[in-house]
């Protein structure tokens, strides 16, 4: 049976009207509502679905972040996360993290703590980097299934449908590998309040940066953040040719 | 204290100085605000309010409409934990704290009054009751039942006694180890889903309504009849019935407490069970407003938002206070129970004022709305119908005010 770790992300809550900072440093995130990535949500389903069908013996969940992250794991651990892991990061560093300095993160707790399988979600809705996944098992040297709309286990390992761009692909793998959750995998649970009671006697284990070893130094720097333009009225044309000239004078179409 | 203050520079020592006051009257670091939640209070409160948002909206106006409650999200609730919430979790509960449920019941009523009803009336009325004060027995046989399988429901009220609750009629006559109860209950909620009755029926009627005892009654008991539900003004979703009892035999062991002490038990019950209308108004209340504020917000009249209209404000912020005066209220209810002090004047104040806030403020976000809240595609007129109940139920206004009254009397006399 799989021991299963599992990412999950604090990020800004999807229903939330962003809005940049006056200083253009970054977004308003003091007070803001704050959740669980959508797809580490799934993730996190499909993990503990395999837990239920006793395909795993066991799933950790590892989140990266300041002191709130904590509420995200317990959040997972409610809803059927057996343990969480906390590689507690804040302020600065926080910002600064990128998926370079996660997955090596995600690849030595895998390692210390046995895991076959790693389960994240395809990207976070606040950097849409759809990186970490694929760097991970690029670091582990592990096969990587990404944009999983299905995972079923085979005997030799694996077999996952992704959704590509020209439509479903399916592959197989081995295990040890990582899979990345895309929207239509399943439909997390709510946690149920008696697990939400239950959470409470899980454990999180805290780590910090250097305790995995992993070097946070930034490697890009912030120059502005700004608010995309407003988008511009479009206008309604009599016909195609006139389509096509404005296109033409707009320099659209040679 | 008055040293602490000459240290200080003068500039800063208005401030400086409340705030050493309050530090040293409370003896901490300051009292938390009176809506502060604890960790698992505020995870309660997000996970209910998306599973509302999420599994109840779409389900609330064919379910008024119909008179009826989805079978589907009954079992969801179930399964959710939302009908155990204060339950030993030995039998299936979820073994929270008082406040958990009357946020989780604030919660469902944003979304549907109804819904919060069920919830509000199964849990505070009965799974609280058995949970204090059945036997072992008695939890396992029926605790575990109404924490995970079926609603249950309390009843008290017959037609010819609401107000005057201990007037009630219905009999329990000893017959070996057995008693055989007759009678009628009336304005019974949950009824016509329950599978657990809670029936108060006098066993003694020489001690008067010191012979009132609380019998657990299952639905499938023969001569228990549950009769046709009535058709509501508001929550309207949640089935009220008749009950019949034609010489049910009910066993000694189904005796819930004491013998004769069923009057008190009712009374303590709906003590607490106040505090719950009181969220449920609440929750009616602010569940209107929200859905409303936007419209304000986008509507355009004479050129501009008719949020812009200094009237609309003063209105709009008018509710919006009462809402927070009503809120603080049923919340400082529901800590005093559970630090144990006495709270019903405080309960029964919470749920007076709460349900009058609720009346007005959901005939001004109808009002507001104009004619489109006149409608039925729009949730305002809903909630309007939804919150005339609360003044009714659990203890009428003027019982409450009656209570209030009562306890004022004493606090003064001495």
């Amino acid at each position: 049976m799989s021991r299963v770790l599992v990412g999950v992300k604090r990020v800004i809550d999807y229903a939330v009207k962003i809005r940049v900072k006056p200083d253009k440093s970054g977004v308003v995130t003091e007070g803001v509502k704050h959740s669980m990535n959508p797809f580490d949500e799934i993730a996190v389903e499909e993990a503990v679905k395999m837990k239920e069908k006793k395909l795993a013996s066991e799933v950790i969940a590892l989140s990266v972040g300041p002191p709130q992250s904590q509420e995200t794991l317990r959040t997972a651990l409610a809803m059927g996360v057996d343990r969480g892991i906390h590689i507690e990061i804040s302020g600065k560093d926080y910002e600064m993290l990128q998926p370079i300095h996660i997955s090596k993160m995600f690849a030595k707790i895998a390692q210390d703590e046995k895991c076959d399988l790693i389960v994240l979600g395809k990207q976070a809705i606040d950097d849409d980097s759809n990186q970490t996944a694929q760097m991970t098992a690029a670091v582990l040297d592990w096969p990587q299934a990404v944009f999983a709309s299905a995972v079923e286990k085979t005997d030799g390992g694996l077999k996952v449908v992704r959704e590509i761009d020209g439509g479903l692909e399916t592959i197989t793998t081995k295990l040890p590998a990582v899979v990345s959750a895309d929207l239509r995998l399943n439909i997390p649970r709510y946690a149920t309040l008696p697990n939400i009671m239950k959470a409470k006697k899980k454990p999180i284990k805290k780590l910090s940066a250097a305790d995995v070893g992993v070097d946070i130094k930034p490697r890009i720097e912030v120059i502005s953040v700004e608010d995309p333009p407003i988008r511009q009225a479009g206008s309604i044309v009599p016909d195609i040719d006139t389509l096509v000239s404005k296109l033409k004078e707009a320099g659209h179409v040679k | 204290m008055n040293r602490l203050i000459t240290k200080l520079p003068i500039r800063s020592m208005m401030g400086a100085a409340l705030k050493n006051q309050s530090r040293m009257m409370s003896g901490s670091v300051g009292i938390k605000p009176l809506l502060s939640l604890t960790e698992d209070e505020l995870a309660m409160k997000e996970t209910v309010a998306k599973f509302a948002q999420e599994q109840i909206k779409p389900l609330v106006a064919k379910m008024d409409e119909e008179h009826k409650m989805d079978e589907g999200l009954v079992r969801k609730l179930f399964e959710n934990g939302f009908m155990g919430i204060e339950a030993d979790p030995e039998y299936g509960g979820s073994g929270c704290n008082f406040l958990t449920m009357m946020i989780v019941v604030e919660e469902l009523s944003k979304v549907d009054p109804a819904v919060a009803a069920l919830v509000d009336i199964h849990s505070t009325l009965v799974v609280n009751l058995l949970n204090d004060l059945g036997t072992k027995a008695q939890k396992e046989k029926y605790l575990t039942k109404i924490c995970t399988e079926h609603t249950a429901s309390f009843a008290l009220s017959e037609p010819s006694s609401g107000s005057d609750a201990f007037a009630l009629k219905t009999a329990a006559k000893k017959d070996g180890n057995h008693y055989i109860l007759n009678g009628t209950k009336m304005w019974i909620s949950n009824s016509d889903l329950s599978g657990t009755f809670i029936i108060m029926a006098n066993a003694d009627p020489s001690k008067g309504y010191k012979g009132i005892t609380a019998f657990i009654v299952e639905r499938d008991m023969e001569g228990f009849t549950v009769g046709k539900k009535e058709k509501k003004l508001g929550i309207c979703a949640s089935g009220t019935c008749m009950l019949h009892l034609d010489n049910v035999r009910v066993p000694e062991e189904n005796i819930l407490g004491e013998f004769g002490k069923g009057y008190a038990y009712s009374a303590s019950i709906l003590n607490e069970g106040r505090i719950g209308i009181a969220a449920q108004m609440v929750g009616c209340a602010q569940g209107a407003f929200d859905a409303t504020m936007p419209y304000l917000l986008e509507r355009k009249q004479f050129g501009k938002e008719i949020y812009s209209f200094q009237g609309m404000q003063y209105q709009v912020a008018e509710v919006a206070s009462e809402i927070e005066a009503a809120r603080l209220m049923y919340y400082n209810a529901a800590r005093m129970k559970e630090n144990g002090m006495p709270f019903t004047k405080e309960a029964a104040m919470a749920k007076y004022i709460a349900s009058e806030v609720a009346q007005k403020a959901t005939v001004r976000c109808v009002d507001w709305m104009g004619g489109v809240g006149f409608t039925k595609d729009f949730p305002q007129e809903k909630f309007y119908r939804d919150c005339k109940i609360g003044a009714i139920y659990e203890g009428t206004s003027n019982m409450q005010l009656s209570t209030i009254a009562k306890l004022l009397r004493k606090e003064y006399e001495s």
